[in-house]
């Protein structure tokens, strides 16, 4: 019995080491605080000259910048001092005035060798770099309803222009309904709508009169719903993209959420107000003497309590035609949103406007805000929302001309606000209201401190656990020990490769994987010492190795299966820490295992010994 | 070799266990679990102020800016500040809590918002009890797979002695219940099932080699032998988690402490409640042989 390994086992093994070596690096670079300017529109750019302003201006200021760096119109500010990162970039955010953005980062400082083979460090979850957490509702009844109304008001003209006669026409319940004055006619109106409207499976009720009852099908009521999540999901992405921060996450959860992180965002107020907002813009006449007051509605200005207006219902067009949209100040000061429409929807203004020269046209500013109050029902407190539309209008102007598809609006409160309304139009409209069902801010200095406290517990329960390993199996508690450090390594570099998040409990799961890595070298060690009477040295090894063999195998699987279960019901943090915990387990199986008794076989191995020293 | 008559000691061993088992059930039932803010929903913030306030003041500058139903505590540190509102989410409650806290000019830092709606806090509850079953579920059905079904019946009742136990405590002293702490729960029951079944094992092992019926000395054999290696693992365990427990911060305390007390309660029960279920189960000799194909699965060494 020799206990030799095959030549290619032990650079199989060193390879494995040198490549989670490689991997693991670029964690020990610390991150540079940064700020990254990028151009908000098409008409602006980063270039050398905006860059020499930029440092003229981070020079005044008195920050020290470390290095800069400009690809594909973006550039990257590296700051010697993180304190000095949100001063950054409020000068340089002043300094370049509208049309860029900029955003505070954290830039990776893995040197360009290592970024050849595709190192980078881990990514840091928000409870380690700060942030802004939201997990959105999609209303998933309202886009039904939504979709049920356009629906039947195509049916009421679809019906109305073969000159079908219906009484009452209701939604509701994933359902339209018809009542008819007689059944040929419901049968009619079957016929005609059977044709065109195939997501509606149709029936007969004749509760109350004659009626047509169109049920959305299953398969309709999902394709709604997935179009709804889908639909907003793109419009936050433009949404979280103009809020210029740097590595947002904004994805799908579920059937009905969607998670946004928003990493480096303190002003939660803001990003709320700019993910959640429902705002919209419509285009509407004046009623005039000739409109008939059913044609009217009236309204107040949203910024001149008091002042009303009788507007035409008929609206021109909305929001949603908006290709483009900016701010700037009118001549005497005042912000303005200088909008842009797409093709069908400049022709339609133009048409409208060019008909009604003289007469007043509105912009009337509509957001859906929704009440949450808590109502008893069945001696139960249950939360309900009120959903409620405001509208006001904010600007009422003669058309001296017809328009085309350029134009202002004027007739804002604020800057920011004429800011938030062009950000709007230009990421599009929500087609379904969403709600926050939950909403997490970690400050970064609690960022910061998690960090430096995660190190700290790493390194102290390292040592530990080294110094107990040579305390209880001296030379082999040293073999333990090298095991151990390599699957620290291999740990940190399997986590860098596949991308996956850091969290606070992930830290804790690098913690005690440290504690039960040695777990496998503890029960073959035990059994060599075991197996040592009656056997010769070699033999104790040997037996040792392979004895204990099924005992690791069986216990790990188990936790295994029990981490998989965990990441399958855990959300992000706690996530972090499944991940981190099956990880080690595969890393810690293959260390103990393989890279411990490699160690063992070149140490003693081959060699005639009388004590083992254990 | 120490040589303890474990199993000769088994009926004080049942009268702990049923005894912290009953006092965890009356706990449970009594209190009940202090469950955190993840699972029922609400808000929380978490501020920092530059000196040490008085609580009391605190709670009087809530109530006077309007805020009902709040719960204030020191988080960590005493300049740190943990309010609970069992209201519904309003925009920017991080500020509005900060305005209120800074009516006498305090300096006031927030250190992070917290919000969960009701309806995510009872979905992940639900989640939870299930994923916690699933888990239990699982593992049993492994062990019966890898061992034989009195030996998942063991494992089983050792893992639900656990549970249990650490539910308990936490109902007992009262102390917050949040998502970490379940992750805690769970990895217990990795950690316990781990010990529980590196024993088996060697009962396993122990049972084909010997000639022996004496099930009972068999078993003390199989404890004694792995008793060295049990208190190895859980020694080096327990020392990262007291360096998680007294460095890793607030947030994971009682993630930490869970751990903690879940390691030493599986080091308990797998020595005692596992081996001893398999005594109340009637595990025989005859279970596990023959067993020439189990050999198949030794094959493949390192």
């Amino acid at each position: 019995m020799l206990n030799r390994y095959p030549l290619w086992k032990y650079l199989l093994i060193l390879l494995v080491f040198i490549v989670g070596v490689l991997y693991a690096l670029p964690n020990l670079y610390p991150k540079d605080p940064a700020i990254q300017i990028s151009a908000a529109n098409s008409s602006t750019s980063v270039g050398e000259s905006e860059l020499a302003r930029i440092n003229q201006t981070l020079e005044q200021a008195g920050i020290a910048v470390k290095s800069q760096e400009s690809t594909d119109g973006t550039a990257l500010i590296r700051l010697e001092n993180g304190s000095q990162q949100s001063a950054a970039r409020d000068v340089v955010s002043k300094a370049l005035g509208q049309g860029y953005t900029v955003a505070l980062n954290l830039a990776d400082s893995t040197p360009q060798w290592l970024q050849g083979i595709g190192a980078k460090p881990m990514n840091l979850g928000l409870d380690l770099r700060g942030g802004v957490h939201f997990l959105l509702e999609v209303d998933m009844d309202a886009a039904i309803d939504q979709r049920l109304d356009v629906n039947a008001s195509a049916m009421r003209e679809a019906l109305r222009s073969e000159g079908i006669r219906y009484r009452n026409n209701t939604t509701g319940d994933n359902a339209i309904r018809f009542t008819f004055a007689n059944a040929e006619d419901r049968s009619q109106a079957r016929q005609l709508l059977n044709r065109q409207y195939n997501e509606f499976s149709l029936a007969n009720d004749d509760e109350a009169g004659p009626t047509l009852v169109m049920m959305l099908t299953d398969q309709a009521v999902t394709d709604i719903q997935d179009y709804a999540v889908n639909q907003n999901l793109t419009t936050l992405r433009n949404r979280v993209n103009e809020l210029g921060v740097s590595e947002p996450i904004v994805q799908r959860q579920g059937p009905n959420r969607i998670v946004v992180e928003l990493p480096g965002v303190q002003d939660t107020a803001e990003a709320k107000r700019i993910v959640g907002a429902t705002a919209n813009l419509e285009f509407r006449l004046e009623a005039s003497d000739s409109t008939s007051a059913d044609q009217q509605q009236a309204f107040d200005f949203r910024n001149d309590s008091g002042r009303r207006a009788a507007l035409e219902r008929d609206v021109i067009i909305t929001g949603d035609r908006v290709s483009s949209a900016s701010t700037s100040f009118d001549d005497s000061g005042r912000p303005q949103v200088n909008i842009n429409l797409d093709g069908p929807g400049g022709s339609q203004m133009n048409r409208a406007t060019r008909a009604n020269i003289g007469r007043n046209m509105a912009v009337l500013f509509i957001e859906h805000k929704t009440r949450t109050r808590t109502v008893t029902r069945d001696g139960e407190q249950v939360e309900e929302r009120v959903p409620y539309t405001e509208r006001g209008i904010i600007s009422l102007a003669t058309i001296q001309s017809a328009l085309g598809n350029q134009f202002r609006i004027t007739g804002l409160d604020s800057p920011t606000e004429a800011r938030e309304l062009s950000l709007l139009l230009r990421s599009g409209s929500l087609a379904a209201p969403i709600y926050f069902a939950q909403e997490r801010t970690i400050g970064p200095s609690l960022g910061q401190q998690n960090i430096d406290r995660g190190v700290m517990s790493v390194i102290v329960g390292l040592i530990m656990v080294l110094a107990f390993m040579i305390v209880r199996y001296k030379g082999f508690g040293l073999i333990a020990n090298l095991a151990l450090t390599v699957n620290l390594t291999l740990l940190i570099a399997a986590m860098s490769i596949l991308g996956a998040t850091l969290t606070l409990p992930g830290i804790a799961g690098i913690v005690l994987t440290l504690g039960m890595a040695v777990d496998a070298n503890v029960l073959v060690f035990e059994r060599i010492r075991e197996e040592m009477r009656g056997r010769s040295i070699q033999q104790a090894i040997h037996t040792g190795y392979e004895r204990a063999f099924t005992a690791i195998l069986d216990a790990n699987i188990t936790t295994l299966l029990v981490a998989v279960i965990l990441f399958s019901i855990g959300t992000g943090p706690v996530k972090g820490f499944a991940v981190t915990l099956s990880l080690g387990i595969l890393t810690s199986v293959f260390t103990g295992v393989m890279v411990s008794r490699a160690l063992t076989n070149l140490a003693v191995g081959g060699k005639s010994l009388k004590k083992l020293w254990i | 070799m120490t040589q303890i008559d474990f199993m000769g000691k088994r009926k004080a061993a049942y009268i702990i266990s049923i005894l912290l088992t009953v006092i965890a059930l009356g706990a449970l039932a009594v209190k009940g679990l202090s469950l955190g803010l993840d699972f029922t929903g609400g808000t929380q913030v978490e501020v920092s102020y530059a000196q040490a306030p008085s609580l009391d003041e605190v709670r009087d500058e809530l109530g006077e800016a309007g805020f009902g139903n709040y719960s204030v505590q020191t988080f960590g540190a005493d300049t740190d500040v943990l309010v609970r509102l069992q209201q519904t989410f309003d925009e920017g409650i991080g500020e509005q809590v900060l305005g209120a806290l800074r009516a006498q000019g305090e300096q006031v830092r927030l250190v992070r918002a917290e919000y969960v709606g009701a309806q995510v806090g009872d979905q992940l509850r639900d989640q939870s009890g299930l994923g916690m079953l699933i888990a239990l579920g699982v593992v049993a059905l492994y062990v019966a797979f890898r061992f034989q079904y009195k030996f998942a019946l063991g494992a089983l009742i050792s893992l639900g002695h656990d549970v249990v136990i650490l539910l308990g405590f936490f109902a007992l002293f009262g102390l917050d219940f949040d998502l970490t702490v379940l992750a805690a729960v769970l990895a217990v029951i990795g950690y316990s099932l781990n010990d529980t079944i590196i024993v088996y094992d060697r009962i396993r092992e122990n049972i084909r080699r010997s000639q022996s019926s004496d099930l009972i000395r068999i078993f003390n054999d199989a404890i004694n032998q792995t008793l060295s290696r049990t208190l190895s693992t859980s020694g080096t365990t327990l020392l990262v988690l007291l360096a998680l427990f007294f460095l890793g911060g607030d947030m994971i305390h009682n993630f930490s402490l869970a751990l903690i007390v879940g390691v030493v309660l599986g080091t308990f029960s797998s020595i005692y409640v596992a081996a001893a279920m398999l005594l109340l189960v009637k595990l025989e000799r005859e279970d596990l042989i023959p067993a020439k194909r189990e050999n198949a699965a030794d094959d493949g060494m390192p």
